[in-house]
């Protein structure tokens, strides 16, 4: 929106140029993928209006004579009529419409990985270092028998009587988030495959469909049947290591998904296998999913698809009664079941759903997990928690509540470059990240990026390590749904309830 | 199971056979080689030809299928002689279902190749989001009357509504309700009133008959029907207005 067309709201950001410092290599109005930049002549010009404050136009200026400021005549504070509300009301009121945007709420809600600490050893049981002993890490996602009954070999040896459930081996107990081709650009993808194939761990396409350049990451990709099935064939569910029913998606819970015609090109009309040009809807709810029992029905045509050779995962977002809801996912035979929390993020979503809907995911892991145990079904599916996870200690605070691994997908996209601007439903990603346009998607080098997303995994991995050191255990699985390790602050006594924690100092 | 050496048909008497059992007899046979098969007293077993492959092979079926019959199929073609349940052809790429009696709910959901074709009627959600892709163009056709939301969000793709041998409605509410592509033919009016705000309405051209004669030939060989008698008269094209329906509603 520029100044002509008039509009009560003003720019939010200003993005200002120090002339004196410019050279004018125009490097800022090549880089910005939404038009801010232009040459008028002697200097650069700014339109204030376009700027979404990505960071890329500063990030790539050789002189560093840009500076992108808050927007400092915005308005009167008032913290009832916030500004948020109050330029909502201008926009829809000039433009109509549902307000779309994209990834996480940007919200202040209460962030409960920040009001649990963990334990650490002193004195009465030692703490190990994990430079000097073995720690494990490695995690198998997929359903555990509940006992193990054995044979023995003619020379003594043990074998198990029956087969064990197809699993997914993770040498450390992240995976990258579903995120589709189509919503992230193809080289974003690619970087996270090629993170996914050096670290021994996996990543989720999203419901896009799987592209050819994809296809020999196999072992490390785990594909999606959404309600849209986009690309979803025969070959397809056997292309991967395991195949996830998308139910839901914690920034949009209820809510399908909607690729705009215009970002349907030939690369991703042949990924989707849809027609060119036409949206890709994914309705809200699998048309023959209705029920648990439903459900059922199409983990089971999924699993007789694949021979029984490919875990079946089950994602859905973090609501009200998720405990009850993973429960008759588990029961419905899913061998793993991934709960994306509220804050988890999203090429489009409508913000009254993004801002509104759904629960944290702390608050529902530690439901879910202690659901599972009491009705002693625990065994049946591994859990992944997910809906930003910031950092390794997000990461070890959601294993404690109970969760198997975590996915990042936000995270692994900041590592890309992301500044979290929010805009990914445009498609003008200066990054390269959220975009279709050939110009933005070439700058961002899969295997530059691939390697930074290695480094931040192997970093966490490390830091993780020292934790369980501090704590005194060896293994990753002795903190799994460990919560006499974590302690609130902070909080009330509900939340202590609901989480299964004391508070600190107990 | 028995084998026809003449005949080269493997039959399969499935009473009382959990559809696991039965599926995996299925898939072994294909994977011997075997091409066609004939399986008695099936009740209501689920995903049978679940994400088979090959277009030379043939499942003859006697008895009722249960649901999810032929999902993620590939090329086989299989013939039922009674009625089926829900979501015939799920996601199906490519081959051939027929149903010598009615469907059930949810025919041919995401289907983007192959052809359905159904004699008597069927229920709800018909064709949901069927798409289409390059020279996969899914096929459904009912001879009889169909429910609500036939067509819903359908993408690509033909169906042909006939309504032979029904005195009234032939549909019912929400008629083609999100529908962003492909072509839905009627041979009989429905009320105006049960069109969604996504379709237009016109009358069949000939090119449409070119269409029209190709497939409805083969629906009525495969089923024994006069083609002279269904071919006959005006038929009436339902498209897209769209394909894009919804992008108003938004404000970025």
């Amino acid at each position: 929106m520029t100044k002509s067309s008039f509009s009560n709201i003003q720019p939010e950001f200003l993005a200002l140029i120090d002339d004196t410092k410019c050279v004018r290599c125009k490097r800022c109005i090549q880089n910005c993928g939404w038009g801010t930049y232009s040459f008028g002549g002697d200097k650069i010009i700014a339109d204030h209006y376009k700027c979404v404050a990505c960071g890329r136009c500063y990030t790539y200026c050789p002189e560093d004579a840009i500076s992108v400021v808050k927007n400092p005549t915005v308005m009167r504070e008032n913290a009832n009529w916030h500004d948020y509300h109050i330029k909502n009301i201008w926009k829809q009121s000039e433009i109509s419409g549902i307000i779309i945007s994209g990834m996480g709420t940007p919200l202040k809600y209460k962030k409960y990985f920040d009001h649990m600490l963990l334990d650490a050893c002193q004195v009465t049981n030692p703490s190990i270092d994990p430079l000097r002993e073995p720690m494990e890490l490695r995690t198998f996602l997929g359903k555990k028998p509940s006992k193990l009954e054995l044979d023995f070999t003619e020379d003594g040896e043990p074998i198990l009587k029956n087969p064990m459930p197809p699993q997914i081996e993770l040498q450390t107990p992240f995976i990258f988030a579903p995120m589709s081709y189509g919503s992230i650009s193809l080289n974003a993808q690619k970087a996270m495959a090629l993170a996914a194939k050096a670290l021994g761990i996996v990543m989720n396409i999203g419901e896009g469909g799987l592209h050819d350049d994809l296809v020999p990451f196999g072992k490390h990709i785990i594909v999606q049947v959404a309600s849209g099935r986009f690309g979803v064939h025969r070959d397809y569910l056997n292309s991967g290591i395991a195949v996830e029913i998308k139910i839901g998606q914690g920034a949009k819970p209820g809510i399908g998904g909607h690729l705009p015609g215009e970002k349907i090109g030939m690369d991703i009309s042949r990924t989707r296998m849809i027609p060119l040009g036409t949206d890709a809807i994914s309705p809200a709810p699998h048309h023959d999913i209705y029920s648990i029992e439903d459900l059922r029905q199409l983990i089971f045509a999924i699993k007789e698809a694949t021979d029984y050779k490919k875990p079946v995962s089950v994602k859905v977002a973090a609501v009200h009664n998720i405990a009850a809801i993973v429960s008759g996912i588990v029961r419905a035979g899913a061998d793993i079941v991934y709960i994306d929390g509220f804050t988890g993020g999203t090429g489009a979503a409508p913000a009254i759903v993004r801002d509104n809907t759904g629960i944290p995911i702390e608050l529902a892991l530690a439901q879910v997990d202690e659901r599972l145990r009491q009705e002693g079904i625990r065994n049946e599916a591994s859990l992944i928690a997910a809906g930003s996870i910031r950092s390794s200690a997000d990461a070890v605070k959601a294993i404690a509540l109970g969760a198997d691994a975590v996915a990042i997908g936000t995270a692994a996209l900041v590592v890309m470059g992301c500044h979290v601007c929010g805009k990914c439903h445009t498609g003008n990603c200066s990054w390269g990240i959220t975009t279709q346009r050939s110009e933005l998607v070439r700058r961002l080098d899969p295997e530059v990026y691939g390697e930074r997303l290695y480094n931040l995994i192997t970093a966490w991995s490390h830091e993780i390590m020292e934790v369980l050191g501090s704590m005194g255990v060896n293994s990753i699985e002795s903190l799994r749904g460990s919560r006499e390790r974590l302690r609130g602050v902070e909080l009330t006594d509900s939340e202590l309830q609901v989480l299964g924690i004391k508070h600190a100092g107990l | 199971m028995l084998k026809n050496e003449e005949e080269l048909v493997i039959t399969i008497d499935a009473k009382g056979m959990y559809y696991k059992e039965l599926n995996k007899m299925i898939k072994d046979g294909i994977g011997a080689g075997e091409k066609k098969f004939f399986i008695e007293n099936v009740n209501g077993q689920y995903y049978l030809g679940d994400g088979i492959q090959g277009d030379d092979i043939i499942i003859t079926i006697n008895g009722v299928p249960g649901n999810d019959l032929g999902v993620f199929m590939d090329g086989p073609t299989i013939i039922v002689n009674n009625d089926a349940q829900d979501n015939i052809g799920n996601t199906m790429n490519a081959g051939k279902i027929v149903i010598k009696g009615n469907a059930g709910d949810v025919v041919g959901y995401g289907m983007r190749g192959g052809r359905i074709y159904i004699a008597g009627d069927a229920g709800y959600r018909i064709g949901i989001h069927m798409k289409g892709y390059i020279e996969q163009i899914p096929v459904i056709i009912i001879g009889g009357k169909v429910g609500s939301f036939f067509g819903e969000y359908m993408a690509g793709g033909i169906m042909i509504l006939l309504g032979l041998n029904i005195s009234d409605e032939i549909a019912g509410d929400y008629f083609g309700v999100g529908m962003h592509g492909g072509v839905i033919y009627l041979k009989k009016k429905i009320d105006f009133s049960k069109y969604s705000k996504e379709v237009e309405f016109s009358e069949a051209d000939d090119n449409d008959m070119v269409v029209l004669k190709k497939y409805l030939l083969e629906y009525a060989n495969d089923l024994n029907l006069h083609y002279d008698e269904i071919i006959s008269g005006v038929f009436y094209k339902i498209s897209p207005s769209s394909a894009r329906p919804y992008a108003h509603l938004y404000a970025s």
